[in-house]
C-alpha cells in the first residue's frame, strides 16, 4: 500500500432505483499510478458507481475523495473540475462536427480554430494518437471515435480517467493498443479506471481488481494474486441466490417442469454455420449454428456485443447473413430488447399495432373488423389492460405494452393468407422482462412456458443470467462471434460468456 | 362515441378556424388601413359570391390544389417529407404540352396519353428526389425543394426555346389543338371535367389508405421505420419509394389536368405556388386525402377571393397568403391541444380476479 491517500476514492456507496438496490455499500479506492480494473455481470452496479464519480447519478449515502479530500459532485462538470474524465459506452460526440470542435466543445470564451487546432495537436503528442484535428467525427472509425473521447477528457487535463468498456466495440489489434495506452497513462502519475466483462484483460493490465456483484463489492485486491477461475466465481457467486427463485407462485410449477425434448424432435429454428457482417464489415457472427426444436425453450447467453444481436435476428428473419443458412418458418414471432423502436406504433390504437404482424406480406384490403375482433381476443387472452382496441399504444403502461407485443408475436390468430403458418410456431425474444416489474415478469414467463409446453419453439434471450436460467430448458452461449452449447449451470455458463472456460 | 366526439372536435375545429380567418383578415385589413366592409365584400364575391365565381375562379383553382395537396398527404404519411409537388406539376404539365402537341390528331387517346405522361413526368421527378435519398442519403426536404427550381427555370428554358411558339415572340408554347382540350362542364363557366378526375382520385387514395395493406404499410413506414422493418416485416425502402413516386404522379398529373383544361399551353407561370399552397392543404387536413377535398375547396376560395379584393378594394394579393400562414400555425396550435386533451388515459392496473 503507498502511502499517499488514493487519487479517487468512492467510500460506501448506496443508491437505490426504486425497489431496486443498485449499489449497497460498495467502496473503491483507486490509486495514481494504478490501472485499476472494475469487473461485474451486466447489471452488477460497475457503470452506476463510475457514473456516480462522474456525477451522471446521485449517491443516496457515501463520500466520494480526490487525494483524501471529500469533494462534491453533482453533475458532471463538477467532476472534469475535479479532474475525472469519463469515457461512455455510447460515445458522446457530435457526428456532424471536427474532432477539434468536438474537443473545444463545453469549453468558455472566443472559438479560435487555430488555439482549437493546437490544443488537439498538444494532446495528439502527449498521447501519440493518431489524430486530425479538421477530420469530421463521423467519417471516423470507432476506435478514432474512441481516441477523440479520451482526447476530450485529457484536453479538460482529466488525472484520473474512467473508460466504460472501451474494449467492447475495439477489434483485437486496437484493443491491444488502447489497453498499452491506459497502462502509459497510469505510469505517467495517473490514474485509470478500467470497466469490462473481460477478465484476461484486466488480468493482464491491471494492477488492482474490483468486483462487484448485485451492487456490492465481492473481491479487492492485486491483480497479480488474482486468476481467471477466483474473479469468474467472485463475479458469479456460485452460492448466491438466483432472484427468479423468488418469483410469485404461478411461474414455479412450469419452472419446476424442465421439458426433456428428444434430440429427433422437429427443428423448427435453425442456423447452419452462419456469418453476419455489421454494416461496417465486420463478422458480428462467424461459423455460428444453433438449433431450436418443437417444444423447447432455448436460453441464449452473452455478454454485449457478442453476437446475440445478430444471432436472434438472423433466425428471426430480420437480417439477411452473409454465409450459411437459416431455417425457420415463413412467420417467425420477434420481440425485441427496444420496444418503442421496434415493436410498435406509438401514436396508432391498438388494432393498428396487431395489424403490423405479417404487415409486409399482405395483399390486397384489410378487413378491419376481423382485425379489430382478432385484437379483443389479443387482449383477452393475455389479459393486457386498456380500455379498447382503440386505445392508443403509447398510454399504456410498459408492462401491458409488452404483454400486447407477446400476446401479437405468440399467436397466430392475426395471419392470412400466403404467411399463414403450419403448425410450425418459432417465437424469438430479446430481453422479455427488462423494464417490468415482479408480477409482469412472472406473467410473461408464463406464457413462454404456455407457448413450450403448446408445442412451439422458443428462444430467449437474457442478458440477467438467471433468467435464462430460469426459462431455458437448454442453453447455448454466445461469445466473439460464435455459439456453442453448454449445460445449463450458472458457473460454466458464466465462465463461457467470458471466454474463460 | 369516440366517432361522434372526433366529427364533433373536427368540425369545432372547422368553425374556428373560419372565424379566425374572417376575424384576422377583418383586422388586418383595418390595421392596414382598407375599406373593410368593401375588402372583405370582394373576397366575398369573388370566391363564393356568383355561381360564376364559384365555379370559374373556385373551383377551377381548387383542382390542381386537390391533387397537389393529395400528392403532400400521400408522401407526409409515409415520412416522406416531399416539398417539390410544384416541380412535379410543372414536369407534368411539360411532360402534358409535349404529348398534347405531338399527337393533337387522337382525340381522347391522346388526352390520355398527355394526363399519363404527365403522371409519369411528375412520378420521374419525384424518382428523382427518392433516389437521391435511397443511393446518397440526401434528404428530400433539400432535394425537393432544389427540384422545384430546376424544374421552373428548365421550363422557363423550353418556352424560349425547343418548345417555343413558331413566331418566338412570347415565352410560351404552342397552343394545344382544341382536339385535346379537356371538356368543360356544361352550365359551369370554366370548369372543366379535371374536376371530376381530381376528386375520384382523391376519394381513391382515402379509401386505399385506410382499407388496403399498402396504404396501412404507407402509415406504419410514416410512424416508425424501425418498427415497419422489425415488426412488421415491411421492405421500408421499397414503401418509401412507392410514396414518392404516388406523391410525384399525383403532383403530376396535376399539371398535366391544368394545361388540358385552363391554360392549353406551357407557360413558366403555369403554376401560382400551388405545390406550396398544397403543403398547407395537406396539413389543414391532418393528411387525410378526404379531408383535402374540403381544404382544397377552402384554399381555391381564399385564392380566388384575394385576387377579387385586389381588383375591386386595391388590397395586396399577399395578404390573402399572411392569412394562409396564420391558419396553419392555428391549425398546429389547435392539434398541440388536442394532443394533451388525449395524453391520459386511466388503466385499471389491479390484477383481475380470474387472472391466477
Amino acid at each position: 500500500m503507498s502511502v499517499a491517500p488514493p487519487a479517487l476514492a468512492l467510500e460506501h456507496i448506496s443508491r437505490n432505483f426504486g425497489p431496486v438496490a443498485a449499489l449497497r455499500d460498495a467502496s473503491l479506492h483507486v490509486e495514481a499510478g494504478h490501472v485499476h480494473a472494475l469487473l461485474g455481470e451486466n447489471g452488477a452496479g460497475k457503470t452506476t458507481l463510475m457514473h456516480v464519480a462522474f456525477g451522471m447519478v446521485s449517491a443516496d449515502r457515501g463520500v466520494v475523495r480526490m487525494n483524501g479530500a471529500p469533494v462534491t459532485i453533482n453533475a458532471p462538470s463538477d467532476a472534469i473540475a475535479a479532474g475525472i474524465g469519463m469515457v461512455h459506452q455510447h460515445f458522446t460526440l457530435v457526428p456532424a462536427m471536427t474532432v477539434a470542435e468536438n474537443i473545444a466543445l463545453g469549453g468558455r470564451g472566443l472559438l479560435r480554430h487555430g488555439a482549437m487546432v493546437e490544443a488537439v495537436r498538444d494532446i495528439a503528442a502527449a498521447t501519440g494518437f493518431a489524430l486530425d484535428p479538421d477530420a469530421l467525427v463521423e467519417t471516423l472509425s470507432v476506435g478514432a471515435q474512441q481516441r477523440v473521447e479520451i482526447a476530450k477528457a485529457l484536453a479538460r487535463r482529466a488525472r484520473v480517467l474512467i473508460l466504460d468498456e472501451p474494449t467492447a466495440v475495439l477489434a483485437p489489434a486496437e484493443a491491444e493498443e488502447l489497453l498499452r495506452w491506459a497502462r502509459r497513462f497510469a505510469d505517467a502519475g495517473n490514474a485509470v479506471v478500467l470497466i469490462t466483462h473481460k477478465l484476461h484483460e484486466a488480468l493482464g493490465v491491471a494492477d488492482r481488481v474490483t468486483v462487484l456483484r448485485q451492487g456490492q463489492v465481492v473481491h479487492t485486491g492485486a491483480a497479480a494474486e488474482a486468476s481467471v477461475q477466483t474473479l469468474a466465481g467472485a463475479m458469479l457467486g456460485a452460492d448466491a441466490p438466483a432472484r427468479h427463485e423468488t418469483l410469485p407462485p404461478p411461474t414455479r410449477a412450469g419452472n419446476h417442469r424442465r421439458a426433456t425434448v428428444a434430440s429427433d424432435a422437429t427443428a423448427i429454428l435453425a442456423a447452419h454455420h452462419v456469418t453476419v457482417h455489421d454494416e461496417r464489415g465486420r463478422a458480428r457472427l462467424r461459423d455460428a449454428s444453433l438449433v431450436v426444436r418443437a417444444g423447447e425453450i432455448v436460453g441464449l447467453a452473452g455478454v454485449e456485443g457478442g453476437g446475440q444481436w445478430e444471432l436472434l435476428r438472423a433466425l428471426a428473419g430480420r437480417i439477411d447473413v452473409r454465409a450459411g443458412r437459416i431455417e425457420r418458418p415463413t412467420q417467425v414471432g420477434f420481440v425485441p430488447e427496444d420496444r418503442h423502436r421496434d415493436a410498435v406504433l406509438l401514436d396508432r390504437s391498438l388494432t393498428d399495432n396487431a395489424a403490423l404482424r405479417g404487415a409486409g406480406g399482405r395483399r390486397g384490403r384489410i378487413s378491419w373488423r376481423t382485425l379489430r375482433t382478432g385484437t379483443r381476443s389479443l387482449m383477452d387472452e393475455f389479459d393486457v389492460r386498456a380500455p379498447s382496441t382503440e386505445t392508443v399504444m403509447r398510454t399504456l403502461s410498459g408492462g401491458n405494452q409488452q404483454k400486447f407485443v407477446l400476446a401479437r408475436e405468440m399467436t397466430t390468430l392475426l395471419l392470412r393468407g400466403r404467411d399463414a403458418p403450419s403448425d410450425a410456431r418459432a417465437i424469438v425474444i430479446e430481453n422479455p422482462t427488462r423494464g417490468l416489474d415482479v408480477r409482469a415478469t412472472a406473467e410473461v414467463h408464463a406464457r413462454l412456458r404456455a407457448a413450450r409446453d403448446d408445442g412451439a419453439a422458443v428462444l430467449v434471450y437474457s442478458s440477467d443470467l438467471d433468467e435464462v436460467l430460469a426459462l431455458a430448458d437448454r442453453v447455448a452461449v454466445v461469445h466473439a462471434g460464435t455459439v456453442r452449447d453448454v449445460p445449463a449451470d450458472r458457473d460454466v455458463i458464466g465462465r463461457a460468456m467470458l471466454g474463460a472456460a | 362515441m369516440r366517432a361522434s366526439r372526433r366529427t364533433a372536435w373536427t368540425l369545432l375545429l372547422g368553425l374556428v378556424s373560419l372565424i379566425a380567418i374572417v376575424g384576422t383578415t377583418a383586422l388586418l385589413l383595418l390595421i392596414a388601413g382598407y375599406d373593410v366592409p368593401r375588402a372583405l365584400g370582394a373576397l366575398w364575391t369573388g370566391s363564393v359570391g356568383s355561381w360564376y365565381a364559384l365555379t370559374s375562379a373556385t373551383l377551377v383553382r381548387a383542382i390542381p390544389l386537390m391533387l397537389t395537396g393529395c400528392a403532400i398527404a400521400v408522401a407526409f404519411r409515409a415520412g416522406v417529407w416531399n416539398i417539390g409537388a410544384e416541380g412535379q406539376l410543372l414536369a407534368g404539365g411539360t411532360g402534358a404540352t409535349a404529348v398534347a402537341l405531338l399527337v393533337p390528331g387522337a382525340g381522347p387517346l391522346a388526352i390520355m396519353l398527355a394526363l399519363a405522361t404527365g403522371a409519369a413526368a411528375g412520378a420521374g421527378w419525384a424518382g428523382l428526389a427518392a433516389v437521391l435519398r435511397a443511393r446518397f442519403g440526401v434528404l428530400e426536404v433539400i432535394s425537393t425543394i432544389m427540384l422545384n427550381f430546376v424544374a421552373l427555370y428548365a421550363v422557363s428554358f423550353l418556352v424560349r426555346g425547343p418548345l417555343q411558339e413558331p413566331t418566338h415572340a412570347y415565352p410560351q408554347s404552342s397552343s394545344i389543338a382544341d382536339a385535346v382540350h379537356l371538356a368543360r362542364i356544361p352550365g359551369a363557366g370554366r370548369l372543366h371535367v379535371g374536376i371530376v378526375v381530381a376528386v375520384v382520385l382523391v376519394l381513391a387514395a382515402g379509401w386505399a389508405m385506410r382499407h388496403t395493406a399498402a396504404g396501412y404499410r404507407l402509415m406504419a413506414v410514416g410512424e416508425s421505420p424501425t418498427a415497419a422493418a422489425s415488426a412488421g416485416m415491411i421492405d421500408v425502402r421499397r414503401v418509401t419509394m412507392l410514396a414518392f413516386i404516388t406523391s410525384g404522379a399525383l403532383a403530376g398529373l396535376a399539371g398535366a389536368i391544368e394545361v388540358l383544361g385552363v391554360t392549353f399551353a406551357l407557360y413558366e407561370d403555369l403554376s401560382p405556388g400551388y405545390g406550396y399552397t398544397a403543403i398547407a392543404v395537406a396539413l389543414l387536413a391532418g393528411l387525410d386525402p378526404w379531408r383535402v377535398i374540403g381544404t382544397s375547396l377552402l384554399f381555391a376560395g381564399l385564392e380566388a377571393g384575394a385576387g377579387a379584393m385586389q381588383r375591386d378594394a386595391g388590397v395586396p394579393s399577399t395578404l390573402v397568403s399572411v392569412i394562409e400562414a396564420l391558419l396553419i400555425l392555428a391549425v398546429v396550435a389547435a392539434q398541440a391541444l388536442r394532443a394533451r386533451r388525449v395524453g391520459v388515459t386511466v388503466v385499471d392496473e389491479r390484477p383481475r380476479e380470474d387472472a391466477a
